[in-house]
Order: C-alpha cells, then structure tokens, then sequence
C-alpha cells in the first residue's frame, strides 16, 4: 500500500483515539487537510484564528486530561498558535500542535511564510520535532503524545514540511500500534514506602496542618483521594487558581483560593498551620506572595511530579517527586483519624472574623453577588470557563465549585482571550454539559471571532460579558498602586455585544436596565444552545482582597 | 569539603541540530550562568557529550533538574574528575585572537 507522510499522520491521529481536532488550513498544510479529508473518524473544526484552534484543542484536553490537536500552517499560522501554546506549557495541559513547513529544501532561505518553528517553539513547548522523513512519522507521531501526557503534561510541536507530507511511502505492514509506554507508570510506581511512612509521622505528629493543593490533584485525578485524606484527619484545604474545584467549595475544611486574591481568613490561616501539606503546586508567587513570609510557622512537605518544581522556590522539610494519585493512596491507611478540634476551632474563628469583604447582598449587579447567582442557577456539573481579569478573580472567590474540571481558567499565563475557544473545546469534549464562558469587555474582544465557531457547531455555550466599559483589572492597579492615574483602561467604543451576537446568528440578551434581572438570568441559563448576555458593572468595583506586590500574603488591604 | 568557585558537568544529549539551542536557551531564560562550552560526539553513537563550565552557586540543583527536563539530554551530572584547565585553555585560545 502506497502512502504519504500526511495519510500516514492522519491515520497515526486515529489510532491515537483523536475524534476532533481544531485548525486553519493553509499552503503548507495542505496534503494533511486533504489526508483528513478522508478520514471517518476525525471530525475538523474550523477556528477563525490559530490561537482559537490552540484554545479549542485546550478545552477538550483541560476537560478530559488526554492530549488534543490543533492544525497551523507555517508562518503566521504558526505564530498566532505560540500564544496558546505558551499558556498550555505554564498550566501543564497536553497538546499536540502539527504544524504545516515550507519544503525542506527551502528552509533557511527565507522563503514565503516561513518563520523558524523550531527557535520559536522551544521555551513554551514541552519538547518539540521536526519531522526531516515520512518514515520517521511513525516513531515521532505516539512520541509526541506520549511526551505531552507523560509525567507533568504540556504541549508538544511537531513540525512537517510540506514535501515530507508529500512523500511517498511503500508500506507492507502498517507497524503495530505503538502503545503507550508503561515505563512512567513504573517509575512513578517504584515511591519508596519510608517516605510515605514519613510523611504520615509529620502528619500525625502535627497539631495544625493545612493543605496547599493545586493543579497536580487535576493532573493525577486524585480529588476523590484528597477528600478521603482531608477528611479522615481533618485537615483544612487551601487551593491554588488551577486547584479550584478539586475539594469542594461548601465543604467545612474548605479554604478556597489563597493568595493574591484569596478570602483573608484563608491567608491568615495560613499564618498559624505548622506543617504545610503541598501537593502538587508549584509555589507560585500569585499564591505565596513574599515567599519569604509564606507559612512563617511551619515545616513543608512537598509532593510534585516533576523534580525541578521541588526546593525551586521554598526550602522544604521533605520532599517527594511522585505522583499525587499514588502518594496519596498510600498515605490514607497511614495516617490517624483525628477530630483536631482544637485546630478546627481556631480555623473556625479565623474563618468567621475574616470573612470575604461584605457586599451588598440586595444589588443583583455587585460582582460577587452576580458570580453567586450565576452558581446557584447552574448545576454542578456545568463547566464554567473564565478569560482574565476581574470577572476571573471573582469568579475564583465566589463561584461554588464542586467537581475537578469545571473550571477552565488561564492561571499560569493569564492570557486574556482564553475563555470563548477553550469553552468551545470543552463543549465539543463534553456534548451533554452546559459549558458557561465568564468574560469581560475587554478580554471577549481577543477573541470575539470565534463566535462563527461556536454559531458553526451550535454548541451548548452562554457568554456572560461582566461588562465594566475598560480593563477593570488594570484600572484597579493603577487606582490602588498608581494615584488613580488612569491611562488606557477605560473604552471609547462600546460595541453592543448584543448585536454582535444576532450578527453571528446566535442569541443575544442584555441584562441593562432590566426590571428582573434576576428572573432574566434565570430564564436565559435555562435554556440551552449558544448565546450572549451583557451584563453591565460599576466600573468601579474592585477584587478585594488583594495583596500588594511585593508583600506577604496577610498584608492584604481591603479586607474589612 | 570544600566547595569549589567552578564545577563542570558533564551532558550526554542527541546528537541533532537544535540541541545546543536547547541548552544555552535554557540556560537564558532562566538566568542560569554558564561560563563555557566544549561540545563533541562521541564516536559511533548518536550522542553528544557536552561539558559546561558553571559558577559553584546555590543553583546547581536546579540547574540539573531542570536540565534533566530535556527531552534530548540524556544523561547529566557533576563530573568530579574532569580538569577545569581545559576551559583554562580555551581561554587561552580566545586570548590569542
Ligand atoms: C493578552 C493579554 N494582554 C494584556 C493583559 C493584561 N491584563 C490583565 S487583566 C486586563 C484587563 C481585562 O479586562 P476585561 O477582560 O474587561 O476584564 P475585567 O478586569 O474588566 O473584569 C489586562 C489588560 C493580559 N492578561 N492578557
């Protein structure tokens, strides 16, 4: 059977379960475009921008935890993807982006759309090839999975020429499907039982000990194990961003978001643990703030996947490279039951002194209270996406997460754009759930043209614009750490976003001056299929807490 | 012991064109110091062997974890043995220039 490069990468795709990828075709991705073509079992999903294909492939892989596809063409195609390729490396999120390049043997010579994949790739992917012959496609194609899933996950390029797409193979035996290595598995297997023993004498032997969890819990999906451990001995729970969801929000040992941002209770209980249960986190300065002041009381155990995150930016006690999944299952029949009410009745008294600011809980347009109602018209199950700024810190403190994957959200990045494609993806991952896009006035406009995605494939989406007219986060900086000296943050144009929606063909809604909004909003989650609402806030309103840059974590203004 | 103000390790990595990009890349962005180079194949294989002379700091660990990260280094570690007058050398040879 005769085969080029390109049939070969898209039958290597099917055999790796792929069912939908997003992409933009172009001159040289072309032979893969026509290869797909073909296939039965790959559905294409046109974007309108290659960072849209990029946050579609990271919806349906933050959503299922397997690696997803997107499609580029080379030159600008590839450039417009590096953006969510970066976000994908900084949350650790499997993606594997083919890339189209010009022929081989006109690389280097500056030839049209040409731009060095390779250069560009490497500090914002996990690793990345070049494909030089259609043969090496069968070892390279399962590889780049197998890098992207494998340990702490992140996205891989594989870069193929347009004559490598081209050329033709003889092929006999098609080699058997290479499945996925087992070697990690056993790596990660092979956790010596001393140091689970240990870290189950730390635990024991503490009487105020506090989990810090984040994005690894997601990754190893442990949360069920993390609430069996949290449980049995009591022991309180602070999330990262990336960690939200992971325990649940109304559970009495929930502490919510710590840091930057995070409940003032949360960040001064932290204050007074003295033994730090980290698992996998990474230490972030969004979540330690000056790190130096971070958990001033008490010793650190660390558990991380990845070795390089471990005494990277805090000296620890003890420490582990395994995953959280396998540590965790060991370590529940080790430690001790325990009430820790003494613990417990300290946290309690934080928790009731310090609350989250008040706010006025009768005005349906207060931020926090808007999230609020949001959380308690949709089920638990919906998956809710945010892009980046305030309307995402809010939605971080005030939405009430149950489940792990149910917030997507740019933590690592903070790449304002995010929300609308990786909603698409999520809902092109996950049919029967309501997918729910948290934006803001400035952030949807980064990527308002994949709302001909969504209209194409009429998926379950609603866009809730937080609507503040400008760059509400930024003008909170500049109010709070540069004199109210505003420049750049308030919009001129105020597009109505209403409109904008009818023009696309879907539903539009605007909650202006509406007598009932709440009944509004009610009526609207109720229905399904894709749709807008404009929902407008006080420009003024700020995320408080918030930690100065700079300051320890219980320095925290606005927390009265 | 004492420690010493350099150390060299020793790097065994895929012998493609890219690697060495990796490397320094790496060692850029993450302001890690590098002092000097040698690089070389090592005879009938598809590796490299690369020595990277390195200020003794309180980031070596890192340093190596980070570098163990990469998918085409293959092997890394603190050669205790090798000579830091081979970097001597090539300063030397720089000098002449
Ligand atoms: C791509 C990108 N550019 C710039 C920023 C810096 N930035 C962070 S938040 C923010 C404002 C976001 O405005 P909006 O989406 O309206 O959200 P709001 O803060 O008003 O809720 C900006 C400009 C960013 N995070 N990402």
């Amino acid at each position: 059977m005769k085969c080029n490069g390109a049939e070969i990468v898209i039958k290597l795709l099917e055999e790796q379960d792929i069912q939908k990828l997003a992409g933009i075709p172009g001159g040289c991705n072309l032979p893969l475009y026509n290869a797909l073509s073909k296939s039965r079992k790959i559905q294409h999903i046109l974007a309108r921008h290659e960072q849209g294909a990029g946050f579609i492939a990271q919806g349906m892989a933050r959503t299922t935890g397997k690696a997803a596809v997107c499609f580029a063409t080379s030159g600008p195609g590839v450039t417009n993807l590096l953006t969510a390729i970066a976000d994908a490396k900084l949350d650790s999120i499997p993606i594997v982006a083919i890339t189209g390049q010009i022929p081989s043997f006109l690389l280097g010579t500056d030839a049209f759309q040409e731009v060095d994949t390779f250069g560009l790739a490497i500090p914002i992917t996990k690793h990345n090839f070049y494909v030089s012959s259609a043969k090496d496609l069968f070892h390279i194609i399962p590889e780049a999975f197998r890098v992207a899933e494998e340990g702490r996950p992140g996205p891989v390029i594989v870069d193929i020429p347009k004559d490598v797409q081209l050329e033709e193979l003889e092929i006999d035996n098609w080699p058997a499907h290479v499945t996925k290595s087992d070697s990690n598995l056993l790596k990660n297997n092979s956790i010596d039982i001393n140091d689970i023993k240990k870290i189950a004498q730390m635990i024991n032997e503490s009487k105020k000990p506090l989990l810090y969890i984040g994005g690894g819990i997601l990754h190893s999906n442990s949360s069920n194990y993390l609430r069996e451990f949290a449980k049995k001995s009591n022991i309180p729970v602070a999330s990262t961003l990336m960690g939200l969801g992971c325990f649940p929000s109304d559970d009495k040992l929930s502490l919510g978001m710590l840091g930057m941002h995070g409940a003032p209770y949360t960040n001064l209980i932290l204050r007074e643990t003295d033994l730090l249960i980290a698992f996998g986190v990474r230490f972030d300065d969004r979540a330690t703030g000056n790190i130096s002041e971070f958990c001033p009381k008490a010793s650190i155990i660390h558990v991380d996947i990845d070795p390089a995150e471990l005494d990277k930016n805090k000296l620890t006690k003890f420490s582990v490279a395994a995953d959280i999944q396998i540590v965790l299952k060991e370590l529940i029949p080790l430690i001790k039951e325990d009430g820790r009410e003494e613990w417990s009745k300290e946290v309690a008294t934080i928790k009731k002194s310090n609350p989250l600011p008040v706010t006025d809980y009768y005005n349906f347009y207060q931020p926090i209270n808007l999230i609020r109602q949001i959380g308690s018209l949709l089920t638990p199950d919906t998956i809710i996406t945010t892009d980046v700024g305030q309307h995402q810190m809010w939605v971080a403190q005030a939405y009430p997460f149950q489940h792990p994957r149910t917030l997507l959200t740019s933590g690592g990045l903070g790449t304002m754009g995010f929300g609308l494609p990786v909603a698409i993806g999520a809902a092109l991952a996950n049919p029967s759930k309501k997918v729910v896009c948290i934006s803001g006035d400035g952030s949807i406009l980064m990527n308002i043209q994949e709302l001909a995605t969504l209209a194409d494939h009429n998926l379950n989406i609603t866009v809730i614009v937080i609507n503040n007219g400008g760059l509400g986060m930024v003008r909170q900086l500049q109010e709070l750490f540069f004199d109210e000296n505003y420049i750049a943050t308030k919009f001129e144009c105020k597009p109505d976003f209403t409109s904008i929606a009818k023009s696309f063909g879907l539903k539009g809604y605007d909650l202006k001056d509406d007598k009932n909004p709440s009944n509004t909003l009610k009526r609207i989650l109720s229905e399904s299929g894709p749709c807008v609402i404009n929902i407008p806030v006080d420009s003024k309103e700020m995320v408080m807490p918030i930690v100065p840059p700079g300051a320890g974590n219980h320095e925290m203004i606005g927390s009265e | 012991m004492t420690k010493t103000e350099h150390v060299i390790m020793e790097l065994t990595v895929n012998n493609h064109p890219g690697v060495m990009y990796n490397i320094t890349g790496l060692f850029a962005r993450r302001a890690f110091n590098l002092e000097g180079i040698l690089c070389g194949r090592a005879e009938n294989t598809n590796t490299s062997k690369m020595y990277l002379l390195i200020k003794n700091d309180n980031r070596i660990d890192q340093t190596i974890k980070q570098l163990e990260k990469l998918y085409d280094v293959l092997s890394v570690s603190i050669c205790s043995d090798c000579d830091v007058r081979v970097f001597d050398n090539i300063s030397k040879l720089i000098k002449l220039k």
